[in-house]
Parts: C-alpha cells; structure tokens; sequence
C-alpha cells in the first residue's frame, strides 16, 4: 500500500505575524517558513505505519511555490520516499487544494492519504473532508489513534469530538486528517537530511493534472484584531475578590 | 434569502449552538427563511425535532431526516443527505456552527457542490460578506462569497449570543421523503463508539464562567482543585494543551486555536502561561483574570485583573473567600 501525504508551507508557529500596512494580508516575507505542524504529525503517522510494514512507499505532496521544495526536504528527510512538488504561483482555496490532491489519487492510486486537520494560517480545516468528498472516500477527521488492520483493509480511528472522543471504523482507501495529540513528530538527523538530498522530487503543474482553479472566494481585506486594553494587576485575594465583586460585577 | 440549518442535538433537544447559528442567519438579510434540519433516528429525533420547532421565532420550517442511516453522525452519508434535501429545494446558504460535527460534514458538503465554505464566520456583514479569524486570531479576513452555488458557513457560535426569546411561535414540521435517497451500496464508514466525560458542570463552550488550569497544576489530583473552583462559581473547567498533553485532564477540555472557543462572563487561569494558541480561544471573554507565578508571563497582557502568586496558595483562598453560587 501506498499512503499519500499532503504538507503545507506556513509561517513557523512560533512567529509573531504582522498584518500588511495595506490590508491585504499578512506578511510573509522575511519571515521563518516551516511545514505546518498538523502536517508534520500527518507525515509522522505515516511513515509509523510503513514502518510498522503496513505500507510499502510513503509520498509526501506540496502545492505552492517553489519554495515548498524545502519543505519537501524536510518531509524526505523525516523518511518520505519521494516528494511530488504542484507549482503554484499564488495561493489557492482549499476546494482547489483538494482537486489537485483527487487528481493526484488518481494517478497515484494511495490507500489512505493523511494530512493535518488544519493549517495554522487560514484556520480553514476543510481540505481533507473535500479530498474525501470528491473521491467519494470514507473520511476520518481529527484522528488522535489510528490502527490499521491489514487483512480487512480498514482502519479504526479515535477522533477527537466537542464531546470526548469519537471511535470510527473506515475501509480502506481513505482520508484521515490528524489532530495534535496523534503522535510526536520525530526530528530529521543529519544522516537522513543529507539522504534526503538525493531522493527525488518530482514536478507537475496544474496542467499536468488537468485541474481549473475555483476561486469562488474574494479576500476584501486583512485587518489586525481589536486589541483587549490592559488592565490592572491586583496585590491580593482580597482585592482580586472585591474587583470582582464591585467592578466587573462577574461573582 | 434562504438558509437551511444542518442542526444538532442530543437526547430529544436541539443544543445551544445550533439557536446560535439560527440567529447567525438572521443577520444575512431581510426576509430571509430559515430551515432547520434534523437527522437521527426514533422517539428522541421527533422529540428534539418538536423542540426545535420553537426554539426561535424565526424558524419557519423544521425538516427531519429519519433513517436507521442517521443514527450517528457519520459525515458521508449526513453530506449526502444535505446535498439531497438542497436538490429538492432550493436554498441560498448552507449553514452549520463550528463544532466538530459542523467542521466534519460541511466542508464535505461544499465539495459535493463544487463551492468553497467559509469557516468560522465570527460576522455576517451582509447575504456574502463575512469575517473570519485566521492565523489563531491574530489576523481577521474579510471575505466575499463570488460563486454561483449555495454559500456554505460554519458559524462560531461565541460570536452570535442567544438573547431571551420571548415571542412564541411553532414552525411546520415536515419528514423528509428517504425512498429516493441514494448511498453506496455498502457503507465504508461504520459508528464504533464515544467515550464522554459524564459531567455535571456546564457545557464549556456555553458556560457563563470558565476556570482553566495551565501545566503548573502539576498533576491530576492538584487539577481538582480547579474544578472545585469551577463548582463553587457554577463554571466549567477548562485547560490549556499542555496540561492536556500530560495527562490531567481529557481533550474536550483544550481550550484555544484547536480547542474549544469560549467567551463566558468571567474566564480565570491558573498557571497559564498564555500560548498565542490558547489566547486565541480566549480573547472574547468579557473578564479575563490571570493568577501566575511569572509576571512576564504573556497572559497578564490580555488579563483585565492579573495576580502574581502561586496558584496553590491562591486557589484555596479564593475557595475560602469567594461567595457561594448556587
């Protein structure tokens, strides 16, 4: 089996990110880039389950700019196979994200296809549903434990839901998005970042796969969030008590 | 303007965030009609279906699915039932809130209608202009909807308070017809169980005060001394991810970018040190209070009242001084 993972150029999660002066985004220049952590978590699972000898190959997939060769990288060095790098010049809606990755489904025939439930700069958390829904494959989002079961081709997935924990069963091929607490992505060492090097990355463009870009959503403008004013610091239980009490009238 | 609600509920009654969601639509325009639809299975799916019939004056119609098929929230055949009750009426908005069931089964929608969703919608500022957190809450986008297919949304419910309903009013209730409704011959998606948290504190994401422990709690046992806390002030508990990371406290308690959003009345944090993660699910809480051994700690800078001190020796005092709720 084969398992196709999608991963995400983003700002680093530790970056503090300005808004444009213009409205017209956030500022991504000069700005440390990394693969969205949900990402990493996917790739993590599963190069796990290769290794645990359920799968054969495990292809790490990035749409963007050229830059998302390093990201690529890093997914190589983490112990993907190979890389398959979509050129993109501007960014695209996840309905667009999830054409590509069907096509590429298409042609690459995976059993399961992994990404993160969500990246850490849009928030959006729609492209594994949408991957799932127009290939017309079971889908299990926020998945905290997955267990394969090799001989009934499916897989049981703990997800995590508003109210505790949900158990699915899904067959085999499907789409699993991970949340936070599935796993602890391994760091790449410098052996297998310097194998990595050599392990190939292969181009397509949108052409290649026959996908039109939808872009159906117009970003108007970006603005910064109106900032809570600072408040007091207190100097007891008492006071902290009687603030409470006869300022906020909250107890 | 027509909106069908994809609605949830539980044991008989529709859950807050779906009348949440109900008066998110509201502000999508003039004359707009309100669909509510309920899938499930049995007496319980009537019950909450009679429920939701008048849970909000501007519900005009409550359309119930009922299908051995729906017993559980299953995204592929509940996408498929949207998709199949849009054929047969038209609507202009699809709309569901922001929960994991919403954040489940809409985007899977959207992609049946080759339309893109909005998530999060935080303001509607009018028929396809909404707001929308990204980048943990640190940015606000502002997005127009372009395309030609149904606007497909999920509602942060925090953003669309219920205000006290005093008009009373029943909207029809009608069974959806299921003789023409396809699935894949065999379901590749089977329901194996739920674990919950048998609780009788209030809903987190609903709750008037919430009271958060952070990873200086140390351990579970001292982690019950916020949720005496939070019974005292007739709150819920809530907890940043580190503290559910180590184990204290279950998942459905994280509060933040990937957690549960709140804005109750009073937020407390204990040993909470303030993650941009966690702040993002915060920062709509009308008092925020910070009690934390570190001064720099980022939390004090959104915290409206901030104690430096050791939270095991402020927690027992405010156990002791703090006025009894009922």
């Amino acid at each position: 089996m084969k398992i196709l993972v999608a991963v995400k150029r983003v700002v680093d999660y530790a970056v503090k990110i300005r808004v444009k002066p213009d409205k017209t985004g956030v500022d991504t220049q000069n700005v440390k880039m990394s693969m969205n952590p949900f990402c990493e978590i996917a790739l993590e699972e599963a190069l796990r389950i290769k290794e645990a000898g359920f799968a054969k190959e495990v292809v790490a997939v990035s749409i963007g700019p050229s830059q998302c060769v390093d990201t690529l990288r890093t997914g190589l060095a983490m112990g993907a196979d190979r890389g398959i790098h979509v050129e993109a010049s501007s960014s695209f809606l996840p309905l667009t994200i999830a054409k590509i990755l069907k096509s590429l489904a298409d042609v690459e025939n995976p059993g399961l296809i992994f990404l993160g439930k969500q990246a850490i700069d849009d928030d959006c958390n729609q492209t594994g549903q949408m991957v799932a829904a127009l290939l017309g494959w079971p889908q299990a989002t926020f998945a905290s434990k997955v267990v394969l079961d090799k001989d009934k081709q499916s897989a049981t997935v703990d997800r995590e839901v508003d109210g505790g924990l949900e158990t699915l069963s899904v067959d085999l091929p499907a789409v699993i998005t991970t949340d936070l607490r599935l796993n602890q992505p391994r760091y790449a060492t410098l052996p297998n970042i310097m194998k990595a090097k050599s392990k190939p990355i292969k181009k397509m463009t949108l052409e290649d796969l026959k996908v039109d870009i939808k872009s159906d959503i117009e970003i108007v403008e970006v603005t910064e969030p109106p900032k809570r004013k600072s408040g007091v610091i207190v100097s007891s239980v008492d006071e902290l008590i009687d603030k409470l009490k006869n300022e906020a009238h909250v107890v | 303007i027509s909106t069908l609600i994809l609605a949830e509920h539980e044991s008989g009654s529709i859950k807050p965030q779906t009348v949440s969601t109900v008066v998110a639509a509201n502000h999508l325009g003039e004359s707009s009609s309100v669909s509510l639809l309920l899938a499930g299975s049995g007496s319980s799916l009537q019950e909450a279906a009679s429920q939701a019939a008048s849970c909000h004056p501007s519900v005009s119609e409550v359309l119930v699915a009922d299908s051995d098929r729906f017993e559980y929230p299953l995204a592929e055949p509940w996408a498929n039932l949207v998709d199949f009750v849009r054929q047969q009426r038209d609507y202009s908005h699809i709309l569901a809130s922001s929960s994991s069931f919403g954040k489940n089964i809409l985007p899977r929608v959207a992609a049946l209608l080759d339309v893109s969703p909005v998530t999060d919608v935080v303001k509607i500022l009018g028929s396809n202009e909404f707001i929308r957190p990204i980048y943990a809450g640190n940015a606000l986008c502002r997005v127009r909807y372009t395309g030609a297919g149904p606007c497909v949304l999920t509602i942060r419910t925090t953003s669309f308070p219920v205000t006290p309903i005093t008009e009373s009013k029943k909207a029809t209730i009608s069974q959806i017809d299921l003789s023409k409704f396809k699935e894949d011959a065999v379901s590749r998606s089977r329901y194996v169980g739920q674990s919950t948290q048998d609780t009788e504190r209030p809903d987190l994401g609903s709750a008037r005060v919430v009271i958060t422990g952070g990873r200086a709690l140390k351990s579970v046992e001292n982690f019950k001394m916020i949720e005496k806390l939070a019974e005292k002030l007739g709150g819920a508990v809530g907890a940043t991810r580190a503290a559910v990371d180590a184990g204290y406290v279950p998942n459905d308690l994280q509060v933040g970018q990937t957690g549960k959003i709140v804005a109750p009345e009073l937020y407390m944090a204990f040993g909470v040190s303030g993650a941009i993660q966690h702040l993002a699910g915060i920062k709509d809480s009308k008092v925020i209070v910070a009690v934390n051994k570190d001064a720099d700690a980022p939390i004090f800078q959104v915290a409206d009242y901030g104690l430096v001190g050791d939270l095991f020796e402020v927690i027992p005092e405010l156990l002791e001084k703090l006025p009894e709720k009922k």
